[in-house]
């Protein structure tokens, strides 16, 4: 298929270099001076109709897009703010697209319509106070709408309270892994700091300080479960250097920055369980299985392993460029019932049993 | 001062090498940019064979990576490597110097009635440094451990500690050298340019006289001033950090088993320091670009621009505003949510001087008589590609939405449609309307129909996609996407704008034969080809140290009677009277 492709990519450029060699045979035969490089009115013709076509083009891409890849957009959000981003980016969405496709319409539209011809003149008109007014006062409208909303909704995601309620949990990135520790039966994290990470020979896993007794009973772990509607207050550290914790299915993304802790919050409202039923979801899963199950039988041909079947689970990615493998730094979530959460979390080690 | 006072003798050293003419130097800038976008471009197809056919052996990489390409697998370390390294070429090498050094250096004396630059010394040093810094980036290819690799943006500690990644070693010392010497570079070029075009205009070109080319370069030159310094003083902060073991921008780290001494510092200051610079940036390399569009439209359209002062009002909005934005592109870096509101309300703002424009670009065309020349083709092209790209902006810019797109492809998309495609349309458009005053020979106008053409289709086919991708979460700068399955169908998309880059790479091609080949063999060009109102068409073809022989033509309208009711042609150049009883128009 690879070697299909890069034979096709050949073919065509050296037919493209072969007809512009034959051009150039064509142009070549008369160079005194004169305007024939200069467009003329057969030129405006055809590339004025070829405007009006690449305005049919842009079109077609954007429904041929929507078409084959419109089901990887936005998955279903699954926390509670996430139902809220979704209805304002659908929302910024619809206008973008009005705007665009009513502007290349105009824009590509003149360029064909206005081609130039012999013996015509341009209309001289170069002021309009009143149409300058207007476009400059319709997007001051629209985007002042937008602001508002973009803001309130900002607010609400980022100004969120210390509940007593909230689940307490550190995020610790390192090259090229993550970490998740919960705070334990006191729901506040330990002291923490990368002096402490050589005690206790690397058993340390975060750099808890094991002078704080807040820290005791913390709990920390490779895989992050979450207990569905309750809401988690996410602190985020670095031991080396910048690292994002990028959560797409929640809408939920920070930065982690070494020496200073990063906080982001939301409710999850759907368990992987929920989430694995969810029609979408099952059609999406299907569609990437046929595509490793074709990946897989080129894979075998070739005498090697094939590739395990896709079962969805909640993701949490590195989205901030650091070092070699940043493209497979990431972390299973788990979202299930208050209940499984617990009875998982019991049999978690807690700090104090770790440095014993 | 008279022509006389430059009519000493030209030696091939003076005339070609340390030329102080702004002409040689501007051919010289745009040779050297062609040479860098080259590099940048190539670099780019290479990383966009990895996407899309990850991990898979090609000869081309055995032949152009070496040992960074063991059996012809590109190493995670050299894909971000060569995208690093083709952003920084492409922002600054070929977008800022290749564009704001060619079309300033060429169109302000013309355009404005002068001999030369205020200073034709510190011009042709500008140059020079900018020749030097792109010899330093380049020499960075070549070292041990590979060239810096922390993305564009070379975000401390990763670019700040050789533990962290190879590419961190030396050639990170060579990019911020190179960096800091093009620094000096554009701050030299940008004095110049605002000193002489306040103080060089012939008689007659009042500042509401100006092409607006010349407002653009000059309204960029002040940006340039304005913002550069301040990622100089980043970079030397960061080369501090590296070598002499301050704490700027590093705080408790652990890495490769060892606790660093650093203490205090925030990588968070650094991206403060470095958006100041690079959000203007943005506006550096796209406003020349807008400054050529306007020139261009307004001349092949045979119209004048419409809304010239609106034009002239929205550049300088766009300037102020985009010294106050440079937070969006740190709404989720952990600084305070607050701070996150204030750039949401900037940031948008920029949208009102931007929708302005574009529907002014619009109403130019309206009733026109449109002469679709290379240059015009690719300006529409811009205006089309700068309200595609712009647009997303509206969803980045709040930084509500920017939390799940934020460093996505959907990122990608958006940035290289508004200022890589566009600019870069700019750049070309400059190119063919420009060349017969260059090199006093015309590009064939087919191949740059063949060139145009391609290049558009592909520029869509390339970004449009990469909005999907982005808005599905997958994360930029990832080496490979099969390490989650749940990216699994994203790999088509991805075979696809590979397939659209690996065309339109081949169509610059045609661009480059056309550029070499009409230097030399180009048909002679007339006078005034495209019957252009402004002043640079009134200087001889032939380049000569002084640009006009006699007395600098006076200026008596503005850039823009095209297609004047009362006048027998459809243009009216600037140097012509006004007639009994004519009126020039309020402006």
């Amino acid at each position: 298929m690879t070697t299909l492709l890069m034979i096709t990519i050949l073919v065509l450029v050296s037919i493209a270099v072969w007809q512009i060699t034959k051009i150039f045979q064509v142009a070549q035969f008369n160079s005194k001076v004169d305007d024939s490089q200069v467009a003329n009115e057969k030129d405006n013709d055809w590339n004025g109709k070829l405007m009006f076509a690449f305005l049919v083009f842009i079109y077609l891409i954007t429904i041929y897009s929507f078409w084959e890849w419109g089901d990887v957009l936005l998955p279903e959000a699954a926390s509670e703010h996430g139902v809220d981003y979704d209805r304002l980016m659908w929302i910024s969405m619809a206008l973008i697209f009005f705007v665009q496709i009513v502007t290349q319409a105009l824009l590509h539209y003149f360029s064909y319509k206005y081609r130039g011809r012999k013996g015509l003149k341009a209309l001289f008109y170069a002021d309009n106070d009143r149409l300058e007014f207007i476009w400059t006062i319709i997007p001051v409208i629209v985007l002042a709408g937008l602001i508002l909303y973009g803001l309130y909704a900002w607010s609400n995601i980022m100004n969120f309270e210390e509940d007593e309620n909230a689940l307490v949990v550190e995020l610790y990135a390192q090259q090229f892994n993550w970490k998740a520790r919960y705070a334990g039966a006191d729901n506040v994290l330990g002291d923490a700091n990368v002096r402490f990470l050589q005690d206790y020979d690397g058993l340390n896993l975060v750099g808890i300080d094991s002078s704080d007794p807040n820290g005791l009973d913390d709990v920390v772990v490779q895989e992050l479960h979450l207990p569905v509607g309750r809401k988690v207050i996410f602190k985020m550290r670095s031991q080396d250097v910048l690292h994002s914790a990028y959560m797409p299915h929640f809408r939920a993304q920070m930065n982690c920055v070494p020496g200073m802790i990063t906080e982001f919050a939301f409710t999850p409202t759907i368990t992987t369980e929920e989430m694995r039923q969810n029609p979408d979801m099952v059609a999406k899963v299907q569609k990437i299985n046929k595509i490793r199950y074709d990946n897989s039988q080129e894979l075998i041909a070739n005498g090697e392993e094939a590739l395990d079947p896709y079962q969805f689970d909640y993701l949490l990615l590195c989205n901030k460029i650091c070092g070699a493998s940043h493209y497979n730094m990431q972390m299973k979530i788990i979202v299930e019932e208050e209940k499984d959460f617990n009875s998982w979390m019991a049999q978690q080690t807690t700090f104090a049993e770790v440095i014993q | 001062m008279g022509a006389d006072a430059h009519h000493h003798k030209e030696t091939f050293i003076t005339k070609y090498i340390f030329s102080q003419d702004h002409k040689m130097i501007s051919k010289q800038y745009l040779i050297t940019g062609l040479i860098m976008g080259i590099v940048g471009i190539a670099m780019s197809l290479l990383f966009r064979l990895q996407l899309a056919w990850p991990e898979q052996p090609f000869g081309i990489f055995e032949s152009t990576l070496g040992k960074w390409a063991p059996d012809g697998v590109m190493d995670p370390n050299v894909y971000l490597a060569l995208v690093t390294i083709h952003g920084t070429i492409m922002v600054f090498f070929v977008l800022t110097a290749g564009l704001s050094g060619t079309f300033s250096n060429l169109l302000i004396p013309l355009q404005i009635g002068a001999r030369d630059m205020a200073s034709g010394f510190l011009n042709m040093v500008s140059y020079w440094l900018f020749f030097l810094s792109s010899v330093v980036m380049l020499a960075s290819l070549f070292v041990e451990a590979g060239p810096a690799a922390a993305g564009w943006t070379i975000y401390p500690p990763l670019s700040a500690l050789p533990q962290a990644q190879p590419g961190s070693g030396l050639g990170m010392t060579l990019w911020l050298v190179s960096m800091a010497i093009f620094i000096a570079s554009s701050l030299l070029g940008s004095l110049n340019y605002i000193v002489t075009v306040i103080n060089l205009r012939t008689k007659g070109m009042s500042m509401t006289r100006l092409p607006l080319t010349i407002w653009a370069f000059f309204v960029t030159a002040i940006i340039g001033v304005v913002s550069f310094p301040v990622l100089l003083s980043a970079a030397l902060l960061l080369i501090m950090d590296r070598s002499f073991g301050t704490s700027f921008f590093l705080s408790d780290i652990f890495i490769q088993g060892e606790v660093l001494h650093y203490q205090g510092g925030s990588p968070v200051l650094f991206e403060h320091l470095f958006w100041f610079l690079g959000h203007p940036e943005v506006y550096i390399v796209l406003l020349p670009a807008l400054g050529i569009t306007s020139e261009v439209l307004a001349t092949n359209a045979r119209k004048p621009i419409f809304g010239y002062r609106a034009m002239v009002a929205s550049i300088l909005a766009i300037a102020f505003l985009s010294t106050i934005v440079w937070g969006h592109h740190m709404f989720i870096s952990g600084m305070n949510p607050f701070l996150g509101s204030v750039f949401t309300f900037t940031t948008l703002l920029i949208a009102i001087p931007s929708a302005v424009k574009a529907f002014n670009y619009i109403t130019t065309l309206w009733k026109g008589n449109l002469q679709l020349n290379p240059a015009m083709l690719f300006s529409i092209g811009l205006v089309s590609t700068f309200i595609t790209g712009g647009l997303t902006g509206i969803i980045l810019g709040d930084s509500t939405l920017d939390i799940n797109v934020h460093d996505t492809y959907f990122v990608v998309a958006h940035f290289h449609l508004v200022m890589g495609i566009s600019a870069l349309y700019g750049l070309f458009a400059g190119v063919y309307h420009w060349f017969p005053k260059m090199f006093g020979r015309m590009l064939n106008k087919r191949l740059g129909y063949i060139h145009f053409w391609i290049t558009a289709v592909c520029a869509y086919g390339v970004f449009f996609p990469m909005h999907f991708i982005g808005m599905a979460g997958l994360p930029r700068r990832y080496y490979t996407n099969t390490a989650f399955p749940y990216f699994d169908d994203l790999a088509d998309i991805n075979v696809v704008i590979t397939i659209f880059a690996l065309i339109a790479g081949a169509a610059q091609i045609v661009f480059l034969y056309n550029f070499i080949q009409s230097m030399f063999y180009g048909k002679p060009t007339v006078q005034n080809p495209w019957k252009s109102n402004t002043l640079e068409w009134t200087a001889p073809i032939k380049h000569f140290h002084g640009n006009w022989e006699g007395d600098i033509p006076e200026v008596h309208r503005w850039a823009y009677d095209y297609s004047k009711p009362g006048h027998k042609e459809d243009y009216v150049p600037q140097h012509i009277p006004l007639k009994k009883g004519e009126k020039e128009l309020q402006h």
